[in-house]
């Protein structure tokens, strides 16, 4: 490589040669290739001409930029070889709206902590998203943000999103079922304007995901708009989002298995709702793995739930007996007065059964108090009865050799 | 070694080749009973959900348990179709009420008083009969838990066709009293009956009465002194009298004992550690 420095100054002295006297253009691309081929290297062994191959093929290339239209301060440089430290390509001169988004954007840190034009799009060999080899092509740009968001050191714990991303049911769809209609990280994060969710803007924002993923689960959305989790959620107070039950990069189909999960979703913000089915018989089966018995959504309905008192309700009163019949054809009034969520501990709720539980402690508690104390008192007494039979602790070893003697 | 006595001493018999069978399906049932219940019982414990895998799964173990119910039910029925058939078609009016009977009495109050004062060497042993007070109340207990346990049961395995007549909260109580009775059954049946029949020292390790059927005289005479002489006074002892169980007898009264002792045991652990974590 150390070789390649008088070449490079054999290509120098052959550019200032070819302009004598001319007045002073923009170098061409000729100019620039002159030194940037991928047979010089800089002085300490960098190559110049890396990456610059693709450029004839990148949409720049085709549509005919020179190297000056987005290194555009070497428009002006005048002294060549030129200083190494360079202005970025300047990507605003034509994409100035994008460029615009990106600034305002998570992404616009400076250095390894952000994300600059080239770090998603790549630079010479850019290619248009829809090309199948660019890196912002649907199916391809988990990986591509994958380079810096699987990344430990950069992203700490959040470095397993993308590996959440692959195994959930959107990105098996990109990556197992090459669906370009099922949604790749930017379809819902947004691509130049990307924000932190806490951030009011971003479509990932709380406030916001419900009309996000209702971009494609639009009949889904009609149904959710109506529930009491939206009313809440568009009140500001806390109410479930999407992701809230679905999770949001690990979204798994909606599976019988799901089923038993998603009750574990319900119940962290419905703490004694989730007590209290896990006492009953749906929550005790559907705890042991069971998939054919009732969990949350089979009563209360899913994306369009809605209170108890609300008489569209599933749980409405005069609702509860088709709910019922739902999994158990032929359910009347009285089996739908069935609790399933009983408190035994809560007396208001449940008399019947807050009675019954008690009843039924007393009575353990009762038989165990006698029989316990019953047991403690026979047991000294029967060991020295069983000592006495025996007549004494020798008398057993001489049955046991009569008994020997015998087999 | 077992045995007080040695295995050619006289033996009567105490149980009727019936009466071992109905305890052996009763047995049975209880066993599977609660091995198929326990998961259910405490399924928030992470161990619950295995066990159910180890028997195949929930769906499996709630077809087990319901196949198990119906031969306890079965063996309640047969039960207590005998004892009418025997009081009513037989005359056998001594089981409703004296020393042959299971319904308890006036001396069992005193028995059990004296027993307590026995335990705590102030006074001499009861002369028990042919039924002690605590072999009632496992009798008893066990007939007001199979009532229990098989009613709020039925209404569980059947809510449509009871919900046609039954309110629906009475689902919601037959629930709650089908798990704390089941609590209570085992536990009691899995330590108290245990140590009463099996583990107290003098029987330890299995007292084989309930498989032969038979005991020995001596053992009659000493524990049972007022059923002893009652024999003896109405003639009655030469046709009680019958062959010693062989080895073999003995030996299957042993291994079937210890299985259930040894399920019992483990399932009373499980449950009881169970509870004190939750």
């Amino acid at each position: 490589m150390t070789g390649a420095r008088p070449t490079l100054a054999a290509g120098v002295f052959l550019l200032l040669l070819a302009r004598p006297g001319a007045p002073r253009a923009a170098p061409a691309d000729s100019d620039c290739l002159a030194c940037h081929t991928p047979d010089l290297a800089r002085a300490d062994g960098r190559p110049l001409g890396q990456d610059l191959g693709g450029f004839a093929g990148s949409v720049h290339g085709q549509a005919g930029l020179s190297c000056v239209d987005c290194h555009a301060d070497l428009a002006a440089v005048e002294e060549f070889p030129h200083a190494e430290d360079l202005a970025p390509a300047q990507c605003a001169s034509c994409h100035a709206e994008a460029v615009e988004m990106h600034a305002a954007s998570v992404h616009a840190r400076p250095g390894a902590s952000g994300a600059a034009c080239a770090d998603c799009h790549g630079a010479h060999e850019i290619l248009p998203a829809k090309d199948a080899a660019s890196r912002t092509y649907h199916l391809t740009l988990p990986q591509t943000c994958g380079r810096c968001h699987a990344d430990e050191t950069k992203m700490g714990t959040r470095a397993a999103v993308p590996a959440l991303f692959a195994d959930s049911i959107h990105g098996q769809a990109l990556s197992r079922r090459g669906l370009v209609v099922a949604p790749n990280c930017a379809t819902c994060h947004g691509s130049h304007a990307v924000h932190r969710a806490a951030d009011a803007e971003s479509p990932v924002h709380h406030a916001r995901v419900a009309a996000t993923c209702g971009n494609c689960h639009q009949g889904i959305r009609t149904e959710y708009d109506g529930s009491v989790h939206a009313a809440a959620v568009r009140d500001g107070k806390p109410g479930a989002a999407c992701s809230d039950c679905h999770s949001a990069h690990g979204i798994k189909e909606t599976l019988p298995a799901w089923r038993l999960e998603v009750a574990r979703e319900c119940g962290s913000c419905h703490e004694e709702s989730i007590r209290t089915y896990r006492d009953g018989f749906h929550g005790q089966a559907s705890t042991l793995g069971y998939t054919r018995v009732a969990t949350c959504a089979d009563c209360h309905g899913a994306h369009g739930i809605l209170p108890d008192e609300d008489p569209r309700s599933r749980v409405a009163a005069a609702n509860r007996v088709a709910t019922c019949a739902r999994c158990h054809p032929g359910a009347n009034a009285r089996f739908a007065a069935f609790d399933p969520h009983a408190d035994p501990h809560d007396q208001t709720r449940s008399r019947p059964v807050y009675y019954t539980a008690l009843f039924m402690k007393v009575l353990l508690a009762g038989v165990f108090a006698f029989f316990g104390i019953h047991t403690a008192l026979w047991f000294p007494r029967s060991w020295k009865e069983r000592r006495r039979h025996r007549g004494g602790p020798d008398a057993g070893r001489e049955e046991t050799r009569a008994e020997d003697d015998k087999a | 070694m077992t045995e007080p006595s040695a295995p050619d001493a006289t033996y009567v018999r105490r149980f009727s080749p019936v009466d071992v069978g109905l305890h052996a399906a009763l047995m049975t049932s209880f066993l599977g009973l609660s091995l198929t219940g326990l998961p259910l019982l405490l399924s928030e414990r992470p161990r619950a959900a295995v066990l159910a895998r180890l028997m195949g799964g929930y769906g499996v173990t709630g077809t087990l348990h319901r196949g198990f119910a119906l031969l306890m039910l079965a063996t309640f029925g047969a039960h207590v179709a005998r004892v009418l058939y025997r009081v009513y078609v037989r005359k056998e009016t001594g089981l409703l009420w004296g020393p042959d009977s299971l319904v308890p009495q006036p001396r069992d109050v005193t028995e059990m008083l004296g027993h307590f004062r026995w335990f705590l060497g102030l006074g001499p042993r009861p002369r028990f009969g042919r039924f002690t007070y605590w072999e009632k109340f496992d009798y008893w207990a066990v007939f007001w838990g199979m009532g229990i346990i098989g009613g709020s049961g039925l209404l569980l395995w059947f809510p449509r066709f009871f919900s046609q007549v039954l309110p629906g909260w009475l689902f919601n109580v037959a629930f709650v009293i089908h798990g704390e009775e089941a609590l209570l059954a085992m536990v009691f049946i899995f330590t108290v009956h245990f140590f009463n029949g099996h583990l107290r020292p003098e029987k330890f390790p299995m007292d084989t009465v309930i498989f032969t059927g038979r005991l020995p005289l001596a053992e009659l005479r000493d524990e049972r002194p007022a059923e002893y002489e009652r024999m003896l006074r109405r003639g009655e002892l030469p046709a009680a009298v019958a062959p010693a169980p062989t080895r073999q007898e003995r030996r299957r009264g042993h291994v079937v004992g210890t299985i259930a002792v040894v399920l019992g045991l483990t399932m009373v652990v499980a449950t009881l550690v169970a509870l004190a974590r939750s």
